[in-house]
């Protein structure tokens, strides 16, 4: 015969074993993701399973973006601003470092890219002693985090026009672009990210973001090469406060402005040996427009 | 049923009980170990797990080679100190405590008639000795490494002190490094991952010819000197050349004024799927002294080494990877001592001074330079960053006796060697396991097994040399923090 504890004992027990798959709904397993493990990424001639990525994953990944790509890594506390940066959360699908045109998705050959090259003044490093088998791999993985890979066709690559010749009058016509879509206001004037909105930014998520700092001496965070700078500014940084201004920069004055962003930077650069011989001051704020 | 019946029967399932209670405690321990686990120190400082750097601690993967190869830097430009919090301190502590067994055969015993040979086993708990790693940055592009290290008494030597200008006039190809240092070994043996006395080290990198006295030419100890090595961005192409004080990394100048090169050079190629091979080469070519000046018979100090005579090793190097799991290092050594280094003269290190070349005398009829030939292969089975299966397969043979077969009574050894005379066999075999991968702390039960074979180098009572097979046998938690 049964006892009165043993009931409430079978009870509680039977109760808590049928709410194990109530509570599981409250958040993702990777069991959520299995689906998508059929993923593939295009790098070149190179095809990336996301099955095959991740062994690697684990191995190199894990601790900051965490088991199911959240950016929850066990280092993610760790990592606070204005020192460092959250890592990416893979599960929303938005990325900064895009040649394709701001809220879509980056292509394949952006992730690899960033993998690659790793992000200056943050924790994520420079994985280029991997195959390139292996970082497409990873691309794979890394989007089947997001449902947004199925339903979504990554964006056009946007139309970088050959870079001109750098001049002078370039040079302050770049300024010029500078002040008019008001770049100093969170990077300051003279690109030492102190500009008016610079303490107040914030990303997506409402966590504290700083910034560029042009003048020390740091790499952009998706490249150095102008066709890189170009593109930041033209694409912008989905889920920062950088939006893209496409819309307000005609590609000749982009080129212009790529020159006068050489200008601030603390690296040597034929730009920077210009606007010296030229005296150029930095922007004012308080100069009518068109008026530098 | 008889009482016995019933009791064997409650002693069965109260055994089956037991055994299957531990068993699901393994099973439990082991699942809910979280994902696999260096110098704690750099994870410590980067969030990156040990498994980023290290194949399976404290073998390096070729990122933490890279990561080496850049003076301890991401290249994130958040390397420099001044990046991490004040309290950050980069000391990490590594100690084994283990039992092991080892089990010599051949051993030369006293009986009451006299002596005889027979095999020796001692098995036990011990420690290993303990290491203080610290290094990273002083600023960015200036690194340091200083590792004071133990014996298991506790008795502490400086194993690495050295101090790395890096990446100079922006390039990744000049980086210079100064002080003690462990050599450019793609296949490092302060990095190995097998732990008993004769597995533990790489005999490529200590092989002496039986009586040869030449200790300075063992690759496998850090060394005092100077090294410029440089490599690609992304590490594929590397080359290293050092100058070394030939002393056997022992400080205090008690030899002075012999020096030794070692140099390296190798190339690494995308495999695909396979991964990243590396195929490369090197070559220790230095000179040590042979005398000693004495006064009153006795050595003097600094300076005393003279009668300086030449030595080299080379050989190549390959790191081959086939897919995620498997990999197989192979190191090979072709090994040229001075006739002289094989008649025993040189060593002085250990405060026993071998044959004395500072009378002017000639050596003996018949005596020659040793020559030898080695390989070491080392496959590895990575079944995850946690759980690593390794073996080892190593052969030295030697191709020429430094008494060769002219010699006299006048030869080491008082006549020509047997020619197989100090030959090595060796293997290991061996697993590490982490039950946890984090980026604060590294714990490894390792478990291993080593076989020795050496001809010719055991007591001889009689006619002549016997062959020797030692076997060890260890386990014990490896961990650091």
């Amino acid at each position: 015969m049964r006892t009165r504890l043993q009931t409430w004992s079978l009870l509680v027990g039977a109760t808590a074993f049928l709410a194990l798959p109530l509570a599981s709904w409250a958040q993702l397993t990777e069991a959520d993701f299995a689906p998508r493990l059929s993923i593939e990424s295009h790098i070149g001639n190179v095809t990336g399973h996301a099955k095959d990525g991740k062994a690697d994953y684990r191995r190199y990944c894990v601790g900051c973006h965490g088991t199911l790509g959240d950016g929850n890594g066990e280092n993610a506390v760790w990592m606070q601003t204005p020192m460092y940066q959250q890592p990416r959360n893979f599960q929303l699908g938005i990325f900064k470092c895009r040649s394709t045109p701001t809220g879509t998705l980056p292509t394949d050959q952006d992730l690899f890219d960033s993998i690659t090259r790793g992000f200056d003044r943050s924790n994520m490093p420079i994985w280029n002693t991997f195959t390139k088998q292996q970082r497409a791999d990873l691309v794979a993985w890394v989007k089947h985090f997001s449902p947004r890979w199925v339903g979504e066709k990554p964006g056009e690559a946007i139309q970088i026009p050959p870079e001109p010749e750098v001049t002078a009058d370039r040079i302050k016509a770049g300024r010029d672009v500078f002040a008019r879509v008001q770049c100093w206001k969170c990077h300051g004037v003279v690109g030492q990210a102190n500009g008016p909105s610079a303490a107040t930014l914030t990303d997506d998520l409402g966590r504290q973001i700083a910034p560029f700092d042009f003048t020390d001496g740091s790499r952009p965070k998706c490249g150095d090469t102008d066709k890189d700078i170009y593109r930041i500014f033209m694409t912008g940084l989905d889920g920062t406060p950088m939006p893209s201004f496409a819309d307000n920069i005609k590609p000749d004055e982009a080129w212009d402005l790529v020159f006068y962003l050489r200008t601030l930077m603390s690296q040597k650069s034929k730009e920077k040996d210009m606007a010296k011989q030229l005296g150029l001051k930095p922007v004012d704020p308080n100069a009518p427009a068109g008026q530098q | 049923m008889s009482t016995s019946t019933r009791s064997r029967s409650r002693r069965f399932s109260s055994s089956t009980s037991f055994l299957t209670a531990a068993l699901v405690l393994v099973f439990l321990v082991l699942s809910a170990s979280p994902s696999a686990n260096a110098l704690p120190a750099f994870a410590r400082k980067y969030g990156l797990r040990c498994s980023a750097c290290h194949e399976s601690w404290p073998m390096l993967n070729y990122f933490g080679q890279k990561f080496k190869d850049n003076g301890y830097q991401l290249m994130n430009d958040r390397d420099a100190p001044i990046w991490q919090n004040p309290g950050y301190w980069p000391v990490t502590f590594r100690i084994t405590p283990i039992w092991h067994r080892v089990s010599t055969g051949k051993v030369q015993v006293d009986t009451l008639t006299g002596s005889t040979i027979q095999r020796v086993t001692a098995s036990g708990f011990d420690l290993s000795g303990l290491d203080f790693h610290t290094g990273g940055t002083l600023e960015k592009n200036f690194s340091f490494y200083v590792l004071p290290s133990s014996n298991n008494a506790g008795t502490f030597h400086f194993e690495t002190v050295m101090g790395r200008l890096d990446n100079l006039f922006g390039s990744p190809w000049l980086n210079i490094k100064f002080g003690k240092f462990e050599l450019d070994n793609l296949l490092s043996e302060k990095r190995i991952l097998t732990l008993t006395g004769n597995g533990g080290v790489y005999q490529l990198y200590h092989f002496r010819p039986v009586g040869d006295a030449n200790i300075f030419g063992q690759m496998g100890d850090n060394q005092l000197g100077a090294e410029l090595m440089g490599h690609s961005n992304n590490d594929r192409t590397r080359y290293s050349m050092a100058l070394l004080s030939s002393e056997d990394g022992q400080v205090g100048l008690p030899y002075g004024n012999a020096y030794t090169g070692f140099f390296t050079v190798s190339q690494a190629f995308d495999a695909g799927k396979m991964g990243v091979d590396r195929i490369g080469a090197y070559a220790m070519v230095g000179q040590a002294p042979t005398g000693w000046l004495t006064n009153g018979g006795a050595i003097l100090g600094s300076g005393a080494g003279m009668a300086n005579k030449g030595f080299h090793r080379e050989g190549f190097v390959g790191q081959f990877y086939f897919g995620q799991h498997v990999d197989l290092q192979v190191v090979t050594q072709h090994g040229w001592d001075s006739a002289w280094f094989g008649q025993g003269y040189g060593d002085l290190v250990d405060g026993v001074a071998g044959n004395n070349n500072n009378t002017g005398a000639p050596l003996p009829a018949g005596a020659q330079a040793p020559t030898w030939n080695g390989v070491l292969f080392e496959p590895h089975y990575v079944y995850s960053p946690q759980l690593i299966f390794i073996g080892r397969y190593e052969t030295i043979r030697m191709s020429r006796q430094g008494s060769g077969s002219g010699c006299g009574t006048g030869c080491l050894g008082g006549g020509p060697a047997a020619s197989n005379l100090g030959n090595i066999s060796t293997y290991t075999i061996g697993y590490r396991y982490n039950p946890f991968m984090t980026s604060r702390a590294g714990f490894a039960w390792h478990n291993e097994y080593n076989w020795l074979h050496q001809d010719g180098t055991a007591p001889v009572l009689g006619t002549s040399g016997l062959n020797i097979n030692t076997s060890e046998l260890l386990a014990g938690f490896d961990f650091d923090f």
